[in-house]
């Protein structure tokens, strides 16, 4: 402890030289690419859109934020109320057949890159509920990047959940799967409203950008 | 929609204003059609239906017991009571009669479910009033009670317990002990939220004399619970109808006066109190003997029965495989659950499977006095009014 | 709860105001129920709300049941609740049988009577198809607006999908 400290003095100082001031700077200097940067710098501060819809927002959102599972130490205790500040969301319970819709254009207003998690079983396929009344599954209708089982999950499942997520968003997975459930982009792109068909330069535009991200 | 109203000589327009489903103060997924004059809410119109899961016809077509997990996830805060509504339903349409062990463990559960409701809707109304810290002290507490949940039945939330009959396994060595720490510690902690926020300036002048409805009123629309205890009228369903244990044991009841949401958040806070007096005094009376029911054409045999008595294999199987039937007849029951009265409606024909289950929700009754309550006042008001109304939304559109 | 002479006191009663509303009276797991003609159902809630030494003033719950396939098919239940006695009866209202394949079968409203049935027929509606003459807003409520078809009544099927196995993975629809 003492000798970094003087080490860091002779540093200011400028009295460092040679060999020690090489392996000084190594120990503080991590050489990576910037892709890996910069997932590593959006897989640890995620902003999760506060989005509750049944049982499962009583574990999460509200109870991984509390103290004893504690989201801030993963980065994402930013919760953000508007979706297009948002860039994760949490699908927390059943998606009845009114809600859909709503999910589906809150999703599209979520600027890129996003991710969707699919909280306990009713939204990973249906639950327990084979009716009338419940998508079976919110991967029929919006593309899901993580499953987390359960009826409700733990907060630590959904904690380990987040981990995995994480770890996916650090290996920049290609999104093109997603072109699927045509969720390109944000909603004026993926539903066809009037602003959807773009000139010719803004859409060679967007391509390039899109490129660029994807590379 | 314009309206002209004098106001300092100004004409003012009346907004339709569409808050929801996804918004950051609405508890779950309402949606509001509100008219708005300014700040002033001119009329007010609730969309509900988005969390609809079709659970009453589910029912229909699983055998009694299975039922029992489709029918907690409705109000999915207060799932133990939403167990005892349809245990105790069919209950009664069998004629069946619990012992004495499994009502105590029943009572001690749902006042401790009852706990736990008040202390989410503390914590997340507060949080919409702006009292953020509350949210974080009172899940702290939510969390020991789930601990307690954890331990006698493996889940936190949904645990699937009561059965018809009784409860499905006697508490483990040690709940007895864990229990009486969280009941001594509770009171203390129900002083610590009083302190933060029964004498706050801001939260008085948030709550005072905010949602006023007439007790009339309350009656005619069919609030029952806090809601109307806080208005002044004294009605509880665990003192009025006799079920499980409650005549043995010894509580009060807090009534308001105004009925405001101050008097709703300080009834609310005195209940907590009064069920941890419940928990406490059925712990101590917790009497001995089996926790389920033993006529063996509607309750599962144990297993340690079942390598020995060919009897109790065949009604094992018979149970698991098509369940026990019911003679045609229906019945109506309800119990007081924390936001008012929840009432289960079986009917019964002849098979082995429910014809018809409906439950009468609280929160979807309650939700008919949201427009009373807000129509005249400030859109602020508005959400603090729905704090203090405390709806679930799994409740309101099962 | 009235007890079973109690339940024909009150049968007795009624039907020297209106003759032929109470069809029946039953008095099953120790419930009062009463059996009416769906024509006559407001004289015999108002009747039990307002005549003296009766008071059922509260209504805890307006539901439906289907019972096919006995006819006729339909029960509009009443539950109502006398707070100074302590004291449930329920009032049934057995909808006939429905002429026309669209016809939907009607009856009165309550909510003059007891403002807390406005959710509770509009639920009724959307799960029954019962039209509740003189509602101030007779539409869905909990289903989407253009939902087609009444999904609590029996001959409703129940929906959802089948569990894909690799048997049958190849036949999803």
């Amino acid at each position: 402890m003492r000798s970094k400290q003087l080490r860091a003095r002779d540093m200011l100082r400028g009295d460092l030289e040679g060999e020690d001031l090489e392996r000084y700077v190594e120990e503080r200097v991590v050489m990576t690419n910037f892709d890996k940067m910069l997932n590593w710098g959006r897989a640890n501060s995620l902003f999760p859109l506060t989005f509750g819809l049944a049982c499962c927002a009583i574990e999460a959102p509200i109870s991984i934020v509390t103290a004893r599972y504690d989201l801030a130490r993963f980065g994402a205790e930013a919760l953000r109320a508007s979706p297009r500040q948002a860039d994760m969301i949490i699908l927390s319970g059943r998606v009845s057949i009114k809600m859909a819709p709503v999910v589906r254009r809150l999703y599209d207003q979520m600027l890129e890159p996003k991710w969707a998690i699919s909280m306990g079983a009713c939204s990973s396929s249906g639950g327990m509920f084979s009716n009338y009344a419940v998508v079976q599954g919110a991967d029929k209708f919006m593309p899901i990047d993580l499953h987390i089982p359960g009826c409700p999950p733990r907060p630590e499942a959904v904690l380990y959940g987040f981990t995995k997520l994480q770890r996916k968003i650090m290996g920049n997975p290609d999104p093109g799967w997603r072109q699927r459930y045509n969720a390109g982009g944000t909603e004026e792109w993926a539903r066809g409203g009037p602003a959807s068909t773009p000139s010719g330069e803004a859409l060679e535009a967007y391509g390039a950008a899109r490129e660029l991200i994807r590379a | 929609m314009a309206e002209k109203v004098l106001v300092d000589d100004r004409a003012t327009e009346v907004m339709t204003v569409n808050i929801g489903p996804h918004h950051p103060a609405t508890h779950g997924v309402l949606r509001l059609i509100v008219d708005l004059e300014g700040e002033v809410v001119r009329d007010l119109k609730p969309v509900i239906g988005y969390v609809h899961t079709g659970i009453e016809k589910s029912c229909e077509d699983k055998s009694y017991w299975k039922v029992i997990p489709f029918v907690e996830r409705m109000d999915y805060v207060s799932y133990f009571f939403q167990m005892e509504a349809y245990c105790g339903a069919v209950e009664r349409l069998v004629g069946l009669e619990i012992p004495e062990r499994a009502k105590y463990l029943r009572v001690i559960f749902l006042e401790l479910n009852r706990i736990h409701s008040h202390l989410v809707w503390l914590g997340t109304t507060a949080l919409d009033l702006g009292a953020i810290s509350m949210l974080w002290y009172c899940f702290r507490e939510r969390d020991k009670i789930l601990d307690l949940f954890e331990m006698a039945t493996g889940q936190r939330m949904h645990t699937r317990y009561f059965q018809v009959g009784g409860v499905i396994e006697d508490i483990p060595i040690g709940f007895e002990k864990k229990l009486r720490e969280f009941v001594d510690d509770m009171p203390t902690r129900v002083e610590q939220y009083q302190a933060l926020l029964d004498r706050n300036e801001i939260f008085l002048s948030r709550t005072k004399d905010v949602g006023i409805v007439s007790r009339e009123r309350l009656l005619e629309l069919g609030v029952t619970g806090p809601l109307l205890r806080a208005a002044g009228e004294p009605w509880d369903l665990r003192k009025a109808f006799d079920y499980l244990c409650y005549p043995e044991m010894d509580f009060k009841i807090p009534v308001g006066t105004v009925g405001d949401g101050y008097d709703r958040y300080r009834v609310r806070l005195a209940e907590m109190v009064e069920s941890t007096r419940i928990v406490k005094q059925a712990l101590e009376g917790l009497p001995e003997g089996p926790h389920i029911a033993d006529d063996r054409k509607y309750v599962l045999p144990p297993r340690s029965e079942l390598p020995t008595s060919m009897e109790s294999l065949i009604h094992h199987f018979k149970l698991v495989t098509e369940g026990f039937r019911v003679e045609p007849g229906e019945v109506y029951y309800a119990i007081e659950s924390p936001r008012g009265e929840l009432g289960c409606f079986v009917l019964a024909d002849g098979s082995s499977k429910p014809s018809r289950v409906h439950f009468r929700d609280p929160s979807f009754v309650n939700l008919q006095a949201f427009k009373d309550m807000s129509i005249g006042g400030y859109v602020a008001d508005m959400i603090a009014s729905l704090g203090m109304l405390d709806p679930i939304l799994g409740g309101v559109d099962r | 709860m009235p007890d079973a002479p109690g339940l024909e006191l009150i049968r007795g009663e009624i039907e020297q105001d209106n003759p032929g509303a109470v069809r029946e009276t039953s008095f099953d797991r120790g419930q009062p129920a009463l059996i009416v003609d769906p024509e006559q159902v407001l004289a015999v809630l108002g009747w039990l709300r307002d005549a003296p030494g009766q008071g059922y003033t509260f209504l805890s719950s307006l539901h439906v049941a289907d019972y096919l396939p006995a006819e006729p098919r339909f029960a509009v239940h009443y539950e109502l609740l006398n707070r100074n006695r302590v004291e449930r009866i329920r009032v049934k209202a057995m909808l006939g049988p429905i002429a026309g394949d669209d016809a939907l079968p009607e009856i009165d409203s309550c909510v003059e009577l007891f403002p807390t049935a406005e959710f509770q027929e509009r639920e009724a509606y959307d799960f029954f198809g019962i039209v509740f003459r003189g509602h101030p807003d007779m539409t869905r409520i909990l289903l989407p607006d253009d939902y087609v078809g009444w999904p609590q009544r029996r001959d409703f099927p129940i929906g959802g999908e089948p569990v894909l196995f690799t048997y049958n993975e190849n036949d999803r629809g």
